[in-house]
C-alpha cells in the first residue's frame, strides 16, 4: 500500500470515481467525478484499464506528499501545480518520491482539476464506490492529515506520459436532447431558449450549475406536475424559469420541468465552466446524438492511443516553464461564491 | 382507485440511454397505480438490455445498454403500458410487507388533531384508518430511502399547509393527498406530521443502507412514545420495523 497524505488542502478536495450507479429505484443518484472525461483521462495516461478513485479538486488544490515512489496523472482544469519547486505540465504524468512536495495552485481555466495516484485511492468502498457524496454525507471533504490509502505503482520506472486534452474549460457549446418534458414548453420560449447564450452562473455545486440570462424561461404547465426521475444533464426550470444543469449529486426525483439534457459528452463542458464563461444550448436530434455517442469504454481507449511520452528536452522545459508562470491563479473559492 | 379518465400512457426518450413510461403529468391516484403496476411486471419480467428500472409517482424509468434494438423496446414498454390501463386499476399484490411502529399523536405528531378533523374523523378514528390501509411505497425519493407511501382513501386528500414546517425529526410520519412521507432527516415541510418512527430509511453504515423498495406493502403499527424512545435506541436503527416476505 501506498499513502498520499494530504498536507494542505485550498481547494474543496474530495474522492471521486466514477460513482455508483444503479440505486435510483432507492432514491441514491450516481454520483462521483464531475468531469468524468479527466478520469478517463487519467487512466489513459497511467495505463491503467480503468478509471481510478481520485482527489477531485475544487477551484483549487493543495499540497501533497507519498511514503512510496509512485506516478501520478494532472487532469481537468489546468492549475499551477510544481514538485519541490520544479514546475509540473498538467495533463500529463510524473514520478512522485517520498520526501517530495507536490504543490497545485488554483485553477487557471475550468474548476476541476484531478490528481490521480497511479494505484488509485483503495479507501473503504461504499455501495461499490469510493466517490465522496457530500450531499448526503457519504465522505467529507479532505483535510490536511489526511492519509489516502492508494495500490501500489503497477509500474513506477514507465516513463512520463502526456496527453492534449479535449478542450472544456472555457464554456462553449453543450448540446442538448429533448426530453420527456420538452414538449411542455411553447416553440417561442424554445427557440429563445437556444438562441441565448448563458453565463455560468454564481450558483453550483457538485448538484447542480445555474445558466444566467436576462430573459426567463417558463411554461404553463409547471404547475401541479408530478415529480419526475431526473438525472445529471436534466436542463430544469425553476419557478421563476432560471435554468439549472443537474450534476452528478443531483437528487432523483424533482418537481420542476426540464427543458432537455444535455448528452453526457458535453456534461464535462458544464462542469468545467466557472463562473462568468459562456454556455450556448445547441438542440440536436436524438439520431444525431446517438451517432455522436461512444461509451466510455471506447473514449478511454481512444485517449490511450494519443497519449505520448513526455520530451525531456531542454527547450521545451523551458517553454513549458514560462507557460506556467505567466499563469493567474483565482482565490480557489469559486463554488462558495453566490 | 378508478379513475373516469382514461390514462393515455407515453415512452418517451431520457437522455441517450433511457425511456420514461408516463401514465399522466399530474399525480392522478390512477396513473400512481398504473406507475406501480408497470413497474412490478418489468421488474419480474426484465426486457433482456434493460439494466435499471426506478418508479417515480406516475411514470417508471427504464435504462438500457446501448446495444439495444431501440424500437423494439419502445413498442414493448407501450404494449405492457396500454395492457395494464385497459386492465383493473388495483395495486398489484405485494411481494414484501413491512410493519413500522410508530407513535401517533402529542409530540410524536403535533398535527394529528388538525389531519384528523380535516379527514373528517376523531384522532382514534384517524389512527385506526392509517393502522389498517392497504398501503404500498409508491416510490422513492428526494433523499435516499426516503419512501412515499399511499393510497390513504379519498377523504384524506388533505392540502399541503400554506405554512410550511419549519423542521419536522427524522422519523416523522407526514401526511398530505393521500400520501404518507416517512422522513429519513430533519426537514421542513408542508405536510403534516401525526406520528414518529424510530425506523430509518437511510443509515449508510447498515447492512442495507435503504431497505424499503417501490411496492414494499406499509402497516404502521400503534407504539407509545416510550417504546420508540426506546426502539430509537436500537444500533441498526431499524426502529422495530418487521420484513415480512410474502411470495
Amino acid at each position: 500500500m501506498t499513502a498520499l497524505t494530504v498536507k494542505r488542502a485550498d481547494g474543496i478536495l474530495t474522492v471521486q470515481d466514477m460513482g455508483r450507479p444503479g440505486h435510483l429505484a432507492q432514491g441514491l443518484s450516481r454520483g462521483g467525478a464531475m468531469d468524468r472525461r479527466a478520469l478517463l483521462e487519467a487512466a489513459a495516461l497511467l495505463g491503467a484499464r480503468a478509471p481510478l478513485a481520485a482527489i477531485e479538486m475544487a477551484g483549487a488544490g493543495g499540497q501533497f506528499s507519498v511514503d512510496a515512489p509512485t506516478r501520478i496523472a494532472l487532469t481537468g482544469a489546468p492549475m499551477s501545480a510544481t514538485l519541490d519547486g520544479e514546475a509540473l505540465r498538467w495533463n500529463a504524468t510524473h514520478l512522485l518520491q517520498p520526501g517530495q512536495l507536490l504543490q497545485i495552485g488554483g485553477a487557471r481555466s475550468g474548476v476541476y482539476g484531478y490528481l490521480t495516484a497511479a494505484g488509485g485511492i483503495t479507501s473503504e468502498p461504499w455501495l461499490d464506490s469510493r466517490a465522496t457524496h457530500l450531499s448526503i454525507g457519504i465522505g467529507t471533504p479532505l483535510a490536511a492529515g489526511d492519509a489516502l490509502p492508494c495500490g501500489d505503482d503497477p509500474a513506477p520506472e514507465r516513463p512520463a506520459h502526456g496527453l492534449v486534452p479535449e478542450s472544456r474549460f472555457d464554456g462553449g457549446t453543450i448540446r442538448v436532447v429533448d426530453g420527456p418534458h420538452t414538449a411542455l414548453f411553447d416553440a417561442d420560449v424554445l427557440e429563445a431558449f437556444y438562441a441565448t447564450a448563458f453565463t455560468r452562473g454564481p450558483r453550483g455545486n457538485r448538484q447542480g450549475v445555474q445558466l444566467a440570462a436576462e430573459a426567463r424561461f417558463t411554461t404553463d404547465h409547471a404547475k401541479g406536475l408530478a415529480s419526475d426521475l431526473i438525472g445529471p444533464g436534466d436542463l430544469q426550470m425553476t419557478g421563476d424559469g432560471v435554468p439549472y444543469v443537474l450534476m452528478a449529486e443531483c437528487q432523483t426525483v424533482g418537481g420542476y420541468p426540464r427543458i432537455g439534457t444535455v448528452l453526457p459528452a458535453d456534461l464535462p463542458i458544464v462542469a468545467q465552466a466557472a463562473p462568468g464563461a459562456i454556455l450556448r444550448p445547441r438542440r440536436v436530434s436524438l439520431d444525431e446524438a446517438l451517432a455522436a455517442a461512444r461509451p466510455e469504454e471506447a473514449e478511454l481507449r481512444d485517449l490511450a492511443g494519443r497519449c505520448a511520452p513526455l520530451v525531456r528536452d531542454p527547450a521545451t522545459i523551458h517553454d513549458l516553464l514560462s507557460y506556467q508562470l505567466v499563469s493567474g491563479v483565482t482565490a480557489g473559492d469559486d463554488l462558495d461564491r453566490g | 382507485m378508478t379513475d373516469t379518465r382514461a390514462l393515455d400512457p407515453e415512452v418517451l426518450p431520457v437522455g441517450l440511454d433511457g425511456y420514461l413510461v408516463r401514465f399522466a403529468l399530474t399525480p392522478e391516484p390512477a396513473a400512481m397505480t398504473a406507475a406501480r403496476r408497470f413497474a412490478t411486471r418489468i421488474e419480474e419480467a426484465t426486457p433482456e438490455g434493460v439494466v435499471e428500472i426506478a418508479a417515480a409517482l406516475v411514470s417508471v424509468m427504464v435504462r438500457f445498454e446501448p446495444s439495444v434494438d431501440r424500437a423494439a423496446l419502445q413498442t414493448h414498454l407501450k404494449g405492457i403500458a396500454d395492457e395494464i390501463v385497459s386492465g383493473p386499476l388495483d395495486l398489484p399484490a405485494p411481494t414484501r410487507r413491512w410493519t413500522v411502529p410508530v407513535a401517533f399523536g402529542g409530540e410524536e405528531g403535533p398535527q394529528l388533531a388538525q389531519a384528523a378533523k380535516a379527514a373528517g374523523l376523531t384522532e382514534t378514528q384517524a389512527v385506526d384508518e392509517i393502522c389498517a390501509a392497504d398501503l404500498r411505497v409508491l416510490t422513492i425519493g428526494f433523499a435516499p430511502g426516503q419512501p412515499y407511501i399511499g393510497l390513504m382513501p379519498e377523504h384524506w386528500n388533505l392540502p399541503r399547509m400554506s405554512e410550511l414546517n419549519p423542521s419536522v425529526p427524522a422519523g416523522a410520519l407526514v401526511v398530505a393527498v393521500r400520501q404518507f412521507v416517512l422522513f429519513g432527516a430533519e426537514s421542513a415541510t408542508g405536510w403534516q406530521q401525526v406520528g414518529r418512527a424510530a425506523f430509518r430509511t437511510f443509515v449508510p453504515e447498515r447492512a442495507e443502507p435503504m431497505p424499503l423498495r417501490g411496492g414494499d406493502a406499509i402497516r404502521f403499527a400503534r407504539a407509545s412514545a416510550d417504546e420508540i424512545a426506546r426502539l430509537s435506541e436500537d444500533n441498526d436503527r431499524m426502529g422495530g420495523a418487521q420484513l415480512e416476505v410474502l411470495r
